[in-house]
Order: C-alpha cells, then sequence, then structure tokens
C-alpha cells in the first residue's frame, strides 16, 4: 500500500508543475490583456517569428 | 453577416454613402479621398485582409483635419517625453487610439511594420485601445509614424496627460491572480487528501495509521502557503486595523479583524489537532475560506480599465504649443511655458495658459470651460483664460501666468481634489462587524464558562469551534459578488461606474444638482454643443426661404452661415442679387427681385425695435414687413422634461449653470424658484456642493465639462454625461451614456435594490452562523461538518445574491 504514499507525492509534483505554469504565466502578463488575443487567433497569416520573440510587454 | 442591397454606393472604406462614384478604384467607391488614399496604402502593402475581416471597416477620414498638427512631435524633447524607452537603434512608445473599434484594426495595427519601414514591431491592446509599437528612429520619426496613423484614421490621442506614465498599473491585480491560483491548488490538494477522512475510513487501527500521518502532515505542507501567502492581506489588514485602535486613531472595526481571528483559529486549532492530537484538522475549511474571500476581493478590484475616471485638465490640454522664447521658435511642452513666451494658437486650438493678445482677433468658444454656450469676442489687450477654444484667424499670445496657475487650471489646487473620495463600501461592513465581532466573542464566552463547569474537556474544542464558524465569510462574500453583478448590469445598459462604492453612494443621495450645457442639453462627441435653428413668425413660403439662403449665404457672420445651413431647399439656386450690404455688428440688407430683405437685430429692424428675445436671434423683415425671427438655441435632451418630473418627486433637484438665463422660465416648472443658478463659476459650483453637504445634504452631481469637474468631484457622487464614453470626461465617479440619460432614475432605483439584496444576504448569511454556532456551542463540530458548512454558507449567500440581482435586473428590463 506504501504505492499510495509515492502517488500522493507525484500528483501533487505534477499538479505543481502546472501552479508553476500558470505563476509563470501570471508574471508574464498573460492575464494582463485578456480579450485582444482571442482575435488575434483569427487572422491566417501569423506574425512573423521574429516578432514572437520580441512579445514581452511589461 | 449582414449583405447590403445598396453595395455599390456604400465607401468601400468606410462604409458611408458615397454621393456618386466619381472617386473609385477598379470596381471600388470611395466617399473621399481620405479613404481612398487608405484603400491605396493597404493595397500597395498587400494588406487588403483588412477589408476581408470586416465589410467597411475603415474610419470615416471626411471629418480630419491633419494640417501641421504633428509638426511639434519634430522636436526632440517632446518626443522624449512620449517614449517609454529610448536607446539609439530602438524606441518604444505606447498610443491610446480611440479609433480602434474591430478586428480589422487589430489586424491592421499589428501589421503596422508592413506599412512602413522601421516599423519593428506592434502589438494592440484591444480593450484598453493600446498601441504598443517600437521602431527605428534611424528610419523612420515619430512623427512621421503618427501622421501615418492619422492617414489610415488611427489618429493617436496626445494631450498633456500623454507624458505622464502609468507606473505600476497591473501589479495588485497580478498579486491577487497569483493568490488565488496558488490558494485554488492548495485547497483542491488538501481536500484530495482529506478524502479518507470524509469517507470516515477507520485510520486508528494499525494497518492504516501510517497513512493518516501522511496525509495529516502532507495537508499540514500544503496549509502553509495558504495561510501565510494567501492569508497575508487579512493578516496584516487585521493587525493594521488593531493597531491603530489601540492607539485610537481610528474607531472602526476593520472586517478583517474577524476573518483574521477565524483564519488564526481554524489555523491553530488544526495544527494543534495534528500534531498532539494526531487527528484531522479543519486545514480544507481553511483553504476554501481563504479561497472565497480572495475571489471576492478580486470581484471588488474588477474595473472597466478601459475607461478613465481620473482625468483631469491635463487629458484636454493640448501636448505643446508653437512658443517664440528669446527669438527662438520651436515647440515647448505647454507645462514648460513661462510668463513672457509668445505663444501662436491656430484655429481650433486650445489655450493653453492665461495669455494677452498681440495679434489676431479672438473668438474663443469657452463652452467646455464655462458652460457659456456664447462665443466671445476679445481684441488685442485684452486677456485670455486658458481653456477657451480660438475659432478664427492665428492668434499671437503672450503668456501672463503658466499653466498650472491659470484661472482654469487653479481649481484643481482645491482641497476636493486632495483628498479621496469617502468610499462607504467598509462603511457598512464595518458597522455590521462591529456589533458581529462583540456577539461572537461573548458567545465564544458564554460557551467557554458553560463548558469549563460541566466539562471542562470542551472547553477548548466549543471556543475555537465558535470562533471558527462564526467567520464572516458569507457576509464579506455578499457585497462584492451583488455589486459586482449591479455593475455589469449598469455596464450593459452603458452606465459606468468607476467601483463598487459607487453604487452604495448613490443610494444615499438625496439632493441631484444638474449642470445646463451639455447634460440637459445635448453635445456632441468633440466637446461641441450643437444649436439648432427655428423661425418664429409665420411659416415662410418656398420663395421667401430661398430669398433667405441667397443672402445668408453673401455673409460670413456665424449667424448667417448658421441660418443658411439650417435652411434645406430641395434644388435650390441662388437667386441674382441687384445689392447687397453687409452692416457690422448690425445685420445684412439686400435686394433681389425688387424685394428689400432685411435681417439682422432688434436696432437694425426697426419695426422689432419693441421686441424682446433671449437667445441669440436675427429679426427678417421683407419689404418693411417684420416677418419674424430666427432663433438659436440649445437642443435639448429627449425625454428631459419626464426625467426631471420623475426625479423631482423623490430628490430635490437643483441645476448650476455657468450659461446666461435664457433658459430660467424653461426650466423653472421642474424646479423650485430658488433652486436655479445661472452664470456659475467653476468654484461656485464646487462650493454650493459644498455648502449642500455642510448642511447635511448627499449631493449626486451630473455634468459633462471641464467647468462642473470641481463640483463632480466635491459631490458624493459625481456622474459625468458623455456622447462617446471613450473620449473625454472629467474626473468623476460614474460615465453615462448619453444616450441613456432617460434611464438616469432606473439607474438610482436600481442601487438602492441592489443595496437591499444585500441586506436580505446579511440576514441568511447571519441564519448559517445561527445554525453554524448552536453545532458549535456544543464542541461537536467535526472536520467533515466543518469542511461541508463552511464553503456551503458561502456558496449558497453567493448564489442568492447574484441569482437574485439578475431576477431584479430582468425585471425592470436592464
Amino acid at each position: 500500500m506504501s504505492i499510495i504514499l509515492f502517488l500522493a507525492v507525484a500528483a501533487i509534483l505534477v499538479a505543481g508543475g502546472f501552479l508553476g505554469a500558470f505563476i509563470w504565466a501570471t508574471k508574464d502578463g498573460q492575464y494582463d490583456d485578456t480579450y485582444t488575443p482571442s482575435v488575434r487567433m483569427l487572422f491566417d497569416n501569423t506574425v512573423k517569428s521574429k516578432d514572437a520573440s520580441t512579445e514581452k510587454l511589461d | 453577416m449582414i449583405i447590403d442591397v445598396d453595395e455599390k454606393t456604400k465607401c468601400y472604406h468606410c462604409g458611408d454613402e458615397c454621393s456618386d462614384d466619381s472617386i473609385a478604384v477598379e470596381d471600388k467607391c470611395f466617399c473621399c479621398h481620405g479613404c481612398q488614399t487608405v484603400f491605396e496604402i493597404l493595397q500597395d502593402n498587400n494588406l487588403c485582409t483588412y477589408y476581408d475581416l470586416n465589410q467597411n471597416a475603415g474610419i470615416s477620414l471626411k471629418a480630419k483635419r491633419l494640417e501641421n498638427s504633428y509638426s511639434y512631435l519634430e522636436e526632440k524633447d517632446i518626443v522624449a517625453q512620449l517614449l517609454d524607452y529610448q536607446s539609439e537603434k530602438l524606441n518604444k512608445v505606447t498610443f491610446y487610439v480611440p479609433a480602434v473599434h474591430c478586428s480589422s484594426c487589430v489586424w491592421l495595427l499589428e501589421n503596422f511594420n508592413k506599412v512602413r519601414k522601421g516599423v519593428i514591431f506592434s502589438r494592440l491592446n484591444f480593450i484598453k485601445k493600446e498601441l504598443s509599437l517600437s521602431y527605428n528612429p534611424v528610419e523612420v520619426s515619430l512623427k512621421e509614424i503618427v501622421e501615418l496613423l492619422a492617414t489610415l484614421g488611427y489618429e493617436p490621442l496626445l494631450n498633456l496627460d500623454s507624458t505622464d506614465k502609468p507606473q505600476q498599473k497591473n501589479a495588485t491585480q497580478r498579486s491577487l491572480i497569483l493568490k488565488i491560483g496558488v490558494v485554488g491548488f492548495c485547497m483542491g490538494n488538501i481536500m484530495m487528501m482529506s478524502f479518507p477522512e470524509y469517507f470516515h475510513f477507520d485510520l486508528k487501527n494499525s494497518n492504516d495509521a501510517n497513512y493518516q500521518k501522511f496525509f495529516l502532515y502532507f495537508n499540514f505542507m500544503l496549509s502553509l502557503p495558504v495561510f501565510f501567502y494567501g492569508a497575508s492581506d487579512y493578516l496584516y489588514g487585521a493587525w493594521i486595523s488593531i493597531k491603530e485602535n489601540i492607539k485610537k486613531t481610528i474607531d472602526v472595526f476593520s472586517v478583517d479583524i474577524p476573518i483574521a481571528v477565524a483564519i488564526i483559529t481554524l489555523y491553530g486549532r488544526s495544527v494543534y489537532e495534528t500534531f498532539v492530537n494526531n487527528s484531522a484538522g479543519y486545514y480544507d475549511s481553511l483553504a476554501g475560506l481563504v479561497f472565497f474571500l480572495l475571489v471576492g476581493k478580486w470581484l471588488q478590484q474588477i474595473t472597466y480599465n478601459y475607461l478613465s475616471f481620473e482625468r483631469n485638465y491635463k487629458s484636454y490640454f493640448p501636448l505643446a504649443v508653437k512658443v517664440l522664447r528669446e527669438n527662438i521658435a520651436s515647440f515647448m511642452n505647454v507645462m514648460e511655458l513661462k510668463k513672457g513666451d509668445t505663444i501662436y494658437i491656430h484655429h481650433q486650438e486650445l489655450i493653453p495658459a492665461d495669455a494677452i493678445i498681440l495679434k489676431g482677433k479672438g473668438i474663443i468658444d469657452y463652452s467646455f470651460v464655462t458652460g457659456e454656450s456664447e462665443s466671445i469676442i476679445k481684441n488685442v489687450g485684452d486677456i485670455l483664460y486658458a481653456g477657451g477654444r480660438q475659432k478664427g484667424e492665428l492668434l499671437e499670445l503672450i503668456v501672463q501666468k503658466p499653466v498650472s496657475q491659470s484661472y482654469l487650471t487653479q481649481l484643481w489646487n482645491n482641497a476636493a481634489f486632495m483628498k479621496e473620495k469617502v468610499m462607504p463600501t467598509t462603511e457598512l461592513a464595518n458597522l455590521f462587524n462591529k456589533y458581529f465581532t462583540a456577539i461572537t466573542f461573548t458567545i465564544a464566552a458564554v460557551a467557554g464558562v458553560y463548558w469549563a463547569f460541566f466539562e471542562p474537556s470542551l472547553f477548548w474544542n466549543s471556543i475555537t469551534a465558535v470562533l471558527m464558524v462564526a467567520c464572516p465569510c458569507a457576509l464579506t462574500l455578499s457585497m462584492p459578488f451583488t455589486m459586482s453583478t449591479t455593475m455589469a448590469i449598469f455596464g450593459r445598459n452603458k452606465f459606468y461606474v468607476k467601483n463598487q462604492g459607487v453604487i452604495q453612494l448613490l443610494n444615499e443621495v438625496n439632493e441631484i444638482v444638474f449642470d445646463k450645457t451639455g447634460t440637459l442639453t445635448e453635445s456632441n462627441s468633440v466637446g461641441q454643443y450643437p444649436e439648432k435653428v427655428s423661425f418664429v413668425g409665420a411659416k415662410l413660403s418656398e420663395f421667401e426661404l430661398k430669398l433667405v439662403k441667397t443672402i445668408t449665404m453673401q455673409s460670413a457672420h456665424p449667424l448667417s452661415t448658421m441660418i443658411a445651413k439650417s435652411l434645406n431647399i430641395k434644388v435650390f439656386k441662388a437667386l441674382p442679387i441687384d445689392y447687397f450690404q453687409e452692416f457690422q455688428g448690425e445685420g445684412i440688407e439686400s435686394s433681389i427681385n425688387g424685394n428689400l430683405v432685411r435681417l439682422g437685430k432688434g436696432g437694425f429692424i426697426n419695426s422689432a425695435s419693441n421686441k424682446e428675445v433671449k437667445h441669440t436671434h436675427s429679426f427678417l423683415e421683407i419689404n418693411g414687413v417684420l416677418i419674424g425671427y430666427f432663433i438659436i438655441e440649445p437642443v435639448y435632451r429627449k425625454n428631459w422634461q419626464t426625467i426631471l418630473t420623475n426625479l423631482s418627486k423623490s430628490y430635490k433637484l437643483f441645476i448650476l449653470s455657468g450659461d446666461n438665463d435664457t433658459d430660467k422660465d424653461k426650466l423653472a416648472p421642474f424646479f423650485n424658484g430658488n433652486a436655479i443658478f445661472f452664470k456659475q463659476k467653476p468654484q461656485d459650483k464646487l462650493n454650493f456642493i459644498n455648502n449642500e453637504q455642510q448642511n447635511g445634504n448627499r449631493v449626486l452631481m451630473v455634468g459633462d465639462g471641464l467647468n462642473d469637474a470641481g463640483a463632480l468631484r466635491q459631490s458624493n457622487v459625481g456622474i459625468a454625461i458623455s456622447e462617446d464614453i471613450k473620449l473625454f470626461s472629467p474626473a468623476c465617479d460614474a460615465i453615462l451614456d448619453a444616450s441613456k440619460f432617460g434611464q438616469l432614475a432606473d439607474f438610482l432605483k436600481f442601487s438602492k435594490t441592489s443595496l437591499n439584496i444585500v441586506k436580505a444576504s446579511f440576514i441568511l448569511s447571519l441564519v448559517y452562523n445561527f445554525v453554524g454556532i448552536s453545532w458549535a456551542v456544543t464542541g461537536e463540530l467535526s472536520p467533515v461538518l466543518a469542511a461541508i458548512f463552511m464553503p456551503l454558507s458561502s456558496i449558497s449567500v453567493v448564489l442568492f445574491s447574484v441569482g437574485l440581482t439578475h431576477l431584479f435586473a430582468f425585471f425592470r428590463q436592464l
């Protein structure tokens, strides 16, 4: 039954990974503008990759 | 998608009607050359996707003026003030672009680097209408970028306010989102780990005891961030409040105190259970509580972040003006103006500082500053106050005072602008709290004393249980949830309140003060007040109309131009004029086909010399017979009379107008005789409201222009009426779209309803507390019961308040 302990720890670690991603996204400003990306994704020809690298907006 | 039948006559760019198809490229018609230019620019750059995304997406350019507007952007100092970041090869700038309205706009502006070489990157925040650009200053100048944007119809809004960069804009919101995320994570995992406990597995037997310990410590670990990170604001807030109370600086009990007491008790008891009793704690209840509290807090700080409620004169003043200082002409930030500088003001430009006319004739429109609807004529040597708009020729002025000390801006030095308005959100809750906390502690003490005598083992159990259950969580949630729902409902009806406290303030109002110009009367989106010309007297025949139109077209006097414009004659051809003469400041006289037509003021038209007309007017005399007069009146808003009648039933109404008293008779029936004031200066309005407040009244001010800014600020609630909510409105607590002016009474009524809903949910949560406490005093509150009961009460109170608010809105058709 000690497998349960292992599972619990593993589950927390996985969930913790997602939490980390969430914190990262928040700090990066993803929740500052929640509307424009929904419009942007509808455009056919995507913005050049060069632009994507300068996306940081702080 | 709507397919238009008359597509041919519509401008391919902006969708306006084309007068004919003379302006065309291939098969596409345009209404004006501006639209055609934009299309050609887009076509040259392969950007016609713009039109595929939305039909006729463009912005009409007919009303735009471009000549020289941006010459000041050649000045390095001014450009530097606008930039967010500056280096040799990369500059960053953020513009506010009010014209953004659809996905095509997003697409075009984000592809701006393809339109203009040198622009490296552009990104648009659609909600805030903010365009962030990076460009290479070697290849392209800021002026070129702004001019190109303006040509495309996306003219950035540049004013004195543009140089003030907002600093920590998203910091608080981000930290709250982070807290909600972390606490939510902990809550979910704690609940999972508590599952065995929920289902009453017998964890006391030797086999599973190890697991139980593991789960307990696991939960303890997970609760650390909840207590020390998630709940830190509440603990800190309570600490501050207690400290202030001890120091006697304030006499209110912050709502944070009972919450902190509950959090600390929950945590303390749980830690005790974990390490001393080795039994399950209340970690799940704790995490749930903090999570809900944080969500409520997050709702509370939601505002319309695309609207600005904090604008002052700076948003109205131009960024730069052409200055001649020590014989060097240059553009300068208007804040840098000094006494003795010579400035140049063109047609339609704003006078930024108090100044004396050196050259030129001033026709100054002060309507936005004072509410006075008529332009004022000023000559060489006269003093001009800042804030007026010149209509006419180029003016050369000598500055008398720096901008911050001018007649208009002095208003902002008033004490009313120094302090924040008192928000009642906390007040009501605080009042409630004081008793709530006292009663809770009493019950806990009584229960403790009782058990100390009868069953000492239950002493601590019962005290802590009472303190935990009596947490005013549901109480603190009902307010933000009801108010944010109300805010959303108001927003849906184009009434935008600054924050939740305003809704509560609206309840307490017992007097309403209106401004006249632009509030009861109409205004347009550029801050001008349209006037309508009507003829009083016998109905004019077709021929007489033609006569009048012909002669008024000959004159350049503003009044003549207005009359000429107001006369719509289907097929009009000017009649041949035999004789025409204009008498400066008196009137015009003309002879057509042997008819002598005279148009002018009382003294000029002899037969009308004894007549008295209050508004701007012009008498018409044909062949010596007085026919009647043209009168120019401000246009009152639709239904203004019904609204005033409705409101006067439950509120005391006042009018404070900066205008002269021509409309007194018109307004008198809706107000008490002594409730109408004319010729009020901005400072007078502020003082009037201050006086009313001293007498214990709570005042709602409804205004529009800068002349109301002081009154809006001083009042308990200031509502700014705006034709276009995205454009200028003075600092206020709420912005009302002019088209919804008729619903003002409904909004006031609904704010009362929502406060009643809050009170009802207070009672509901009290019932929950009563049930919970009666459990708790017996000392029988098990962790499972707490884990079910506490979130359940919170959720049901939230559902109750949100649901009821929506229901009432539905019945009121809001």
